[in-house]
């Protein structure tokens, strides 16, 4: 039991870090708390949903499609919304109150068209084959969750590391004016930072949608949660921390719900973020510190 | 009293009590806003208010007195408990730590079979009136004003134009921040148990996110130059869905489209008048 | 050193290894008007930084009217009689410039919440006096309208507001950030001759500034940072005159510069 409740816990840890990754990018470089974020992830699950089902793709074809999709809805979000604020250089608690009011909007749009019910992928889309290895049990799912979770993060890194739009990335989170300076078109590169937002945001919802096969517009809300959780643990703004915190927090949840009670589970992301804030404001590994007041 | 207000008040008698919670709401946002800081957690005080006034008297049978003390007294508790870590840390900090309160209370409130789960507590005695509500209302408001025309006036208005510019002037940033948030949950938990005793049945979906963001919609339409701005603000979003009728099946986006709005156009509200920081004449 | 207001000892702050401002000492004594100048980078705003608690030192300590205040935030320093002015104007622009300087002397007005709600006869008769010296204050500096929005005055006019504003909270040090930067030649003048009734009217001025005339003409006592080092302190003329702090200029032109205020003084 304990093993079968790691593996769950992987799993789940796995979707809230790619999940949290984005959110926290985007804190980190463009320096906004975007809460339509929780918006993307729903978006996400609805097209690739909706690609399955109405037009019979393959989970394969439509996850990348849906991701994409929903990264192109966050640029639009982005320019709409937060690069009024930038040019005026609003305080940063203005910016978190515009993607407020659009989340709240862009949600109850959502529900006034296609409801609160929850949806379910046709069933041709999720392999329910399993393997198992002593006790524990992974469906080939599952085993996409994973997978696809490792593979965008590492794809990421590699970007960020390697890469010379990683290196203007970087630059505009240490600072925008110097970045500008060193030649960094910083519109284009605040856009693609929301578009692989977008996307990372939306491929989470739709391997959380898989996960759990119960899709409905206010999922975004509920995972939020989860995601300021697992950014204010990892620190603001840090990717490694991020994906660290992720992972830990899916263990724990899965412990809880394993040994404790499983109605508590959705409560220990809070109670971490709490403990945090009173005991390590800066995050697991402190490199939030530069963003105090 | 005259019978035609007499039936006008009956027909619309929870229309205006609305209007009284959602000011005394209002006023809770202006009060964490005046000083430029963002709580997301004016509903979720508000549900602490609710349940715990709601409680009191089903389960203990307290005495209303002692109820309204005891709603405005747990979510000042839930703040300082969130809010103070977050004293010295950047605004977002408290921002996001008061969404996660509110999702956090809304689990707990579905899954606790001492708040009666998903279905909420029904039979709660209309204790609340007119008098208690539009009286405690006009007291904030009165409140608000002499204190806006003082030296905490001018500080809360210094913190919220240039935070550290109103340090290097001996303000106590700190000590205003967790106060503006005790003081903020405290009107939104006494809200609560108003809401809570007017209504005989209160369930955790009327304290969730929509709620909080509607909250804040009041106070950012009115504008934040005064305390009298959230209060316009919830008189135009609590009637104007009962005027307009397609408006009211939209007022969640509604709601959310005025905050946009305000954010990017319309910075200083409807009521752009600034209430002035002196306390005398001379 | 027992009159001293303000001592930094052997101060040093790092950002991620690099020291901004490394083993500085100085101390400022009261009633003088202490000068703190260096090249762009130097590290001057940096020191103001670690002086008015925007920022705390990595190492070394600050002395501020005989107390250690190193662990001080910002408010509580300022409460004890540290002011400041900022290099780009931080105002409380909605605010009319009469409750600008009100909002200056918060640490002195008296009045908590009860005596605000109760209107006691005693806070509406302190609100009164701080009134009329604020207004007096708003004289002084040369600001003749008190109702007008902080926001909507000119720029030299938002500089001596900045001041009015420290000055109202009756400090014990001022610290003055490049207060001449953006000013024509007359708007200088103008402040110059302010200071100078600062002066006399014995506040402590500490200040950082890039125009030497300005600093030649109204500073007792010069330190001088590179690098973020001292590298030099002294009388104008002892400082004016040290081969090191020339080549820190660069050489003639800021030579020539440190020359025309000579000639000037």
């Amino acid at each position: 039991m304990l093993a079968q409740q790691l593996v769950n816990g992987i799993i789940s840890g796995a979707t809230y870090a790619l999940f949290a990754l984005g959110f926290t990018l985007m804190f980190g470089v463009l320096n906004v708390v975007n809460l339509t974020y929780g918006v993307y992830f729903s978006t996400g699950a609805l097209i690739a949903l909706y690609a399955t089902r109405h037009f019979g793709w393959p989970i394969l074809l439509a996850l990348p499609v849906a991701a994409i999709a929903t990264g192109l809805i966050a640029v639009v979000i982005d320019g709409l919304l937060l690069t009024p604020l930038r040019r005026k250089k609003a305080p940063e608690l203005a910016s978190l109150m515009v993607t407020l009011g659009a989340t709240l909007l862009l949600y109850s749009l959502m529900t006034a068209f296609i409801g609160t019910d929850i949806q379910r992928f046709p069933p041709a889309a999720i392999d329910p084959s399993a393997i198992e290895i002593g006790a524990v049990r992974i469906t080939r799912s599952q085993m996409l969750i994973v997978g696809t979770a490792f593979a965008m993060v590492a794809l990421l890194l590699a970007l960020m590391r390697g890469t010379r739009l990683g290196l203007a990335i970087r630059a505009l989170a240490e600072n925008p004016d110097v970045a500008r300076l060193m030649g960094v078109d910083v519109t284009l590169v605040t856009f693609f930072v929301s578009f692989v937002s977008g996307t990372l945001g939306a491929a989470a919802g739709i391997l959380i949608g898989l996960n759990y096969n119960a899709i409905q517009p206010y999922m975004g809300e509920a995972m939020m949660l989860k995601g300021f959780a697992v950014i204010i643990i990892g620190g603001l703004g840090d990717i490694r921390g991020a994906l660290i915190a992720g992972l830990i927090l899916g263990l724990l949840e899965g412990l809880t719900a394993g040994y404790i009670a499983s109605t508590l589970k959705d409560a220990v992301g809070f109670l971490l973020l709490v403990l945090t804030l009173w005991f390590r404001p800066v995050g697991l590994f402190g490199r939030a510190a530069a963003k105090r007041a | 009293m005259p019978a035609f207000l007499d039936d006008f008040l009956f027909s619309y008698q929870s229309l205006i009590y609305s209007l009284g919670i959602n000011g005394l709401l209002a006023l809770s946002m202006y009060v964490v806003l005046a000083i430029g800081q963002l709580s997301l957690g004016q509903a979720a005080f508000m549900g602490l208010g609710a349940y715990t006034s709601a409680l009191l008297t089903l389960k203990v049978g307290a005495p209303f007195p002692i109820v309204l003390l005891a709603a405005m007294a747990v979510p000042a508790l839930a703040a300082l408990i969130i809010g103070a870590p977050t004293l010295r840390l950047s605004g977002v900090y408290l921002a996001l730590a008061t969404i996660g309160l509110g999702e956090v209370l809304r689990i707990a409130f579905v899954n606790s079979e001492l708040t009666g789960g998903a279905l909420g507590l029904s039979g709660i005695p209309e204790k609340a009136g007119y008098t208690i509500i539009f009286g405690s209302l006009a007291l904030a408001l009165i409140a608000f004003v002499l204190v806006s025309r003082s030296r905490i006036g001018r500080a809360m208005e210094a913190m919220r134009e240039d935070e550290v510019a109103a340090g290097m002037l001996g303000v106590d940033l700190p000590r205003y921040r967790i106060s503006a948030l005790v003081v903020s949950a405290m009107l939104a938990g006494l809200a609560g148990a108003f809401n809570a005793h007017v209504s005989s049945f209160i369930s955790p979906n009327d304290y969730g996110f929509d709620a909080a963001v509607t909250i804040l919609s009041f106070a950012l339409l009115g504008g934040i130059g005064s305390p009298f701005g959230p209060v316009v603000g919830v008189v135009i979003l609590t009637l104007l869905p009962e005027v307009l009728r397609p408006l009211h099946d939209f007022r969640l986006v509604f709601n959310g489209l005025i905050i946009v709005i305000a954010v990017l156009f319309m910075p200083h509200g409807l009521l752009p008048w600034r209430i002035g920081r002196t306390g005398a004449r001379a | 050193m027992s009159g001293t207001i303000l001592a930094l000892e052997n101060v040093t702050v790092r950002f991620g290894g690099l020291a901004a401002v490394e083993a500085v000492s100085f101390h400022v004594e009261p009633q003088t008007v202490h000068g703190l100048i260096g090249p762009n980078g130097a590290g001057k705003t940096t020191a103001f930084n670690l002086i008015s608690g925007l920022g705390h030192q990595s190492d070394g300590h600050i002395r501020f009217d005989g107390e250690r205040i190193d662990d001080w935030p910002s408010w509580r320093r300022a409460q004890r009689g540290l002011g400041r002015t900022f290099q780009n104007i931080r105002m409380f622009g909605e605010m009319t410039a009469l409750e600008n300087v009100l909002a200056g002397m918060h640490a002195h007005v008296g009045g908590g919440l009860g005596a605000a709600l109760l209107r006691l006869q005693s806070f509406r008769a302190a609100e009164r006096a701080a009134i009329l010296k604020a207004r007096e204050i708003l004289a002084f500096v040369g600001l003749a309208d008190p109702s007008a929005r902080a926001g909507n005055l000119p720029y030299g006019d938002q500089r001596r507001l900045e001041i009015a504003r420290a000055l109202a909270s009756d400090p014990k040090l001022m610290l003055l950030d490049e207060p001449a930067a953006g000013m024509n030649p007359s708007e200088t003048s103008g402040l110059i001759e302010l200071l100078l009734r600062l002066k006399a009217r014995g506040v402590t001025l500490l200040l950082v500034e890039h125009d030497m005339h300005f600093i030649m003409h109204l500073c007792d006592r010069i330190t001088v940072l590179n690098f973020g080092r001292k590298i030099a302190e002294g009388t104008p003329l002892e400082v004016r005159s040290d081969p090191k702090v020339i080549e820190a200029y660069l050489g003639t032109k800021v030579a020539e510069r440190l020359e025309a205020g000579a000639r000037v003084r």
